[in-house]
């Protein structure tokens, strides 16, 4: 049985050498690799725009890794990763090493609750009131009588740096019931309990909440939560994702990030429920490039 | 099988107290045994029965066959499977031998007091613990920078075999405990060098614990999702070779399920496909010990 | 000769199996120092709360809740597994005792995040309907000890495999009742078995991240009931790492680092609990 495992890994050793050779003899044209990592938010949208410029462009591989935005920072940086993906806006100090964020999308951040629950609007009061554990009863608002479970995020992620903006709360201050890390479990854990209340990305929310899982988005402030309010800028809560790179994107690298940034990738950046993100590329990525009332973390 | 004949029979026609005891323990046991044998089928049961029901219609001959598309919401887990494939190989590949290694050393050339011994136990007792996410850190820091191999299959095989190694050399070690002693005695009595005997009479009789051994680490190695994430990585491109950055398909399964809105279906089907595979090994597992063998890993000997 | 030659070559490859635990302390012990450097050891245990970007970094919680997860779901799955294993080897009919254990080695391969995401949309809302929220240790017990059930459920029935069949025929001539048979002969000889399977399942039931991170609230507080969330180091380590840079990535490192001193602990009273038993079985 030993035998036969060491003829298999003979084997494998084999063809893992036959192949890197076929590669370079087989393939005429050079092939060029790009390696990008970060936010695993940006990734799916990133794979499928890496995978499309592929396509038009042969000899061109582009390897998309995930671990989050601080390691696609920290790798841009250190030259590990040609581009980093981010989530978030860079703060001062890391552009201030020289780093530049191109956005390539924006996404909304709304507040949902279960399908049931009979609240349906709320403003940045009542929401600050709920996250800082004033408000403990959803019939202290209207609601029935039922304790709510707070859902918030982990530190550290971009949608709660978002939020913290928004209602002015220091992360210590927040009483969560529930801690959670991705998109995903937030609408889960909702759907899966009707007193809960979470803030997630509104274009997964939207897709969610139309394919029957029970969760909904609620108004704040009066304006609706939809991808049309965050598109018109109307939505007060929104981020925009970032491909980082140091110094103003070059080479192959600014090749792929144009096409990122154009409207022949829009459908994909739509398919991932984001918004399209059609603005020039600016200096430093932060604040500054903004126009008018999208919020950004201004780095904690 | 004679002692269900035996005891029952006996314990049930003598009236006396004691014995009524004991029939009430024994029946008493049964129930507790019977009962936890339910539980475990109920719950797995109730679990599988998840994934059939919300994976099976996704489950076709395309899904098998093609690459995903849209983020994995369409098209297939063809690449994926493959990725698997081969960082599960390169995981047996380098555990295997290491582990059985180790375990021989353990079970036949080191007397239970030795040092070396009990310090390596420990060791791998303790790498036992380790956390699926440190163990990615590491892979990632050991495999992909400090050896220069990148996010590639080969760093996450590698990763894998680490994490695999404590069960498959402690499974196999207690396969060869269990040989009786008097095998080694009349090998030496017939002047038998101990490699020989090692190789010709102890490894066969021990096949039945190395597959344990087995069936729990591939088992670990394909559920796993922490250490892959940072080591063979998130590309979902067919890999060309060892080098290749290639997707596990618990990680697709993950991806699917947290971070891609409307992913869930092809989640589920993944997840049976992991499950249908897990079958097919664990299966082929018992018939090369049965075959190896000649009698049935199953059976009550 | 021979026989020096596959010594060496065993020890070898035996040492190897020994230094990875090595290296994985020293990686561990590298990546913690700068935030040890910067706030010492102490503090890990007497600040205020988990913060670590307002600079707190107290992990004692976290130490409960994976104490608490870990104790919680050995206690429940090892009888279970122990149970699982006699039912497979005496008490099943012949065709069952095939498709259960073909039942049990499949629980033993699904991924953690099947097991979570299950956890996530069946087992969590129902808890919740019990005694709200329903992400809690309850629920994180629960998921982990169907999680390590197979490790211990296959190692015993290796382990009662083993048992010499004249030991059982020997007892039953002896009209003993297949319970005493089981506690008087067979779990002893098959101890040593059955005790490297408890480490391995309590191994697996520390370590395990996805899952528990999926159902157990994560909410960094000593648990004060079956039902409070908690968070374990594990699931802290995954939460945060991905977005923690400078001290705070460190700060996860020491986590990790602590998780690893509990785990040596632990293995060390294994090992004194192993070397008594030898002193009494001398199979």
């Amino acid at each position: 049985m030993q035998a036969r495992f060491l003829a298999l890994a003979a084997l494998v050793a084999v063809s893992a050498c036959k192949g890197g050779d076929g590669d370079a003899a087989a393939t005429p044209v050079q092939e060029t690799k790009l390696v990008v990592t970060g936010s695993s938010t940006v990734a799916p949208l990133f794979s499928e725009i890496a995978k499309r410029y592929e396509q038009k462009n042969p000899g061109m591989r582009i390897d998309v890794q995930t671990g989050g935005s601080g390691r696609g920072i920290a790798d841009a940086q250190q030259g590990l990763a040609a581009i980093g993906m981010s989530s978030r806006a860079l703060k001062p100090e890391e552009t201030a090493g020289g780093l530049v964020g191109t956005p390539i999308a924006k996404d909304g951040i709304g507040i949902i609750l279960h399908k049931d629950n009979p609240v349906k609007a709320l403003d940045r009061e009542k929401i600050v009131a709920i996250y800082s554990g004033t408000v403990r009863n959803w019939k202290e608002i209207g609601g029935k009588d039922a304790p709510i479970t707070v859902v918030n995020k982990a530190e550290g992620r971009a949608t709660l740096e978002l939020f913290l903006v928004y209602t002015k709360l220091k992360a210590t201050d927040i009483m969560a019931s529930v801690v959670i890390g991705d998109n995903q479990q937030g609408i889960k854990t909702v759907a899966g309990n009707p007193d809960a209340i979470g803030y997630v990305s509104i274009g997964s929310a939207e897709y969610d909440a139309a394919n029957g899982v029970p969760v909904k988005l609620v108004t704040i402030d009066g304006i609706e939560a939809s991808t049309k309010t965050v598109t018109d800028g109307t939505f007060p809560l929104a981020r925009e994702l970032y491909l980082v790179t140091k110094g103003a994107p070059s080479g192959s690298a600014a090749a792929l990030v144009e096409f990122a940034r154009s409207p022949e990738v829009s459908d994909l950046v739509k398919a991932q429920f984001f918004v399209p993100s059609p603005r020039p590329v600016a200096e430093g990525g932060g604040p500054g490039a903004k126009p008018l009332e999208t919020m950004t973390p201004t780095g904690s | 099988m004679p002692e269900t004949v035996a005891t029952t029979d006996i314990a049930g026609s003598f009236p006396s107290r004691n014995l009524s005891r004991v029939w009430l323990a024994d029946r008493v046991f049964a129930v507790a045994v019977w009962g936890s044998a339910i539980l475990v089928t109920g719950v797995f049961l109730w679990i599988l029965g998840d994934l059939v029901r919300h994976g099976l219609s996704g489950l076709t001959w395309e899904f098998l066959t093609t690459a995903p598309k849209n983020a994995g919401r369409a098209g297939g887990i063809a690449p994926i499977l493959v990725s698997t494939g081969l960082i599960l190989a390169v995981c047996l590949a380098v555990s295997v031998p290491i582990g059985v290694g180790a375990a021989i050393l353990l079970a036949e050339f080191s007397s239970d007091a030795s040092v070396f011994g009990r310090i390596v136990r420990r060791s791998l007792d303790v790498l036992a613990g380790v956390p699926s996410i440190v163990f990615g850190l590491f892979g990632n820091a050991l495999f992909c920078k400090y050896l220069g191999l990148g996010f590639s299959i080969l760093s996450g095989g590698l990763t894998l075999a680490c994490m695999v190694l404590p069960i498959l050399i402690r499974a196999t070690e207690e396969g060869f405990r269990s040989v009786p002693r008097d095998y080694r005695s009349s090998a030496a009595a017939l002047g038998m060098s101990r490699t020989s005997t090692l190789f010709h009479l102890l490894l066969p009789a021990a096949v039945p614990g190395l597959t344990v051994g087995l069936v729990l680490g591939v088992g670990r190695a394909v559920a796993e999702t922490a250490a892959l994430i940072f080591t063979s990585g998130y590309v979902d491109r067919m890999p060309s070779s060892l080098m290749d950055s290639g997707r596990a398909l618990s990680i697709h399964i993950f991806d699917l399920s947290m971070n891609v809105s409307g992913g869930d279906r092809n989640a589920y089907a993944s997840a049976l496909t992991l499950v249908i595979l897990l079958l097919a090994v664990n299966g082929v597992a018992a018939w090369m010990a049965d075959r190896w063998l000649h009698r049935r890993i199953t059976s009550p000997t | 000769m021979a026989d020096r030659i596959l010594v060496w070559v065993l020890r070898s490859l035996a040492a190897v199996a020994g230094a990875v635990v090595v290296l994985i302390a020293v990686f561990l012990v590298a990546e913690s120092v700068p935030v040890l450097r910067e706030v010492g050891l102490l503090r890990f245990f007497t600040d205020a709360s988990w913060h670590p970007a307002s600079g707190l970094y107290n992990l004692t919680p976290m130490l409960w809740g994976t104490l608490f997860a870990m104790g919680g779901a050995v206690l429940i799955a090892t009888p279970l597994g122990i149970l699982s294993a006699v039912f497979s080897r005496w008490y099943a009919p012949a065709p069952v005792r095939v498709v259960y254990r073909r039942l049990v080695e499949l629980l033993a391969g699904i991924p953690s995040v099947v097991y979570g995401f299950w956890g996530l949309v069946v087992l969590v809302p129902l808890i919740g309907k019990l005694h709200p929220p329903g992400p809690s240790l309850l629920a994180g017990i629960v998921v982990l000890a169907i999680m390590i059930l197979p490790t211990i459920a296959l190692m015993a029935d290796a382990a009662l495999a083993n048992v010499p069949e004249s030991y059982v025929r020997g007892a039953a001539s002896l009209g003993l009742s297949r319970w005493g048979t089981l506690r008087g002969v067979v779990f002893p000889a098959a101890k040593s078995g059955l005790f490297t399977g408890v480490i391995l399942e309590t191994g697996r039931a520390i370590g395990e991240t996805m899952a528990i991170l999926m159902v157990a609230g994560n909410v960094v507080r000593t648990p004060d009931s079956l039902f409070a969330p908690i968070r374990t180091l594990t699931a802290n380590i995954a939460l945060e790492m991905a977005y923690a840079t400078g001290s705070h990535r460190s700060a996860l490192f020491v986590s990790g680092l602590v998780l690893m001193a509990m785990i040596v602990a632990l293995a060390i009273g294994a090992d004194l609990l192993a070397g008594k038993a030898k002193v009494h079985a001398h199979a």
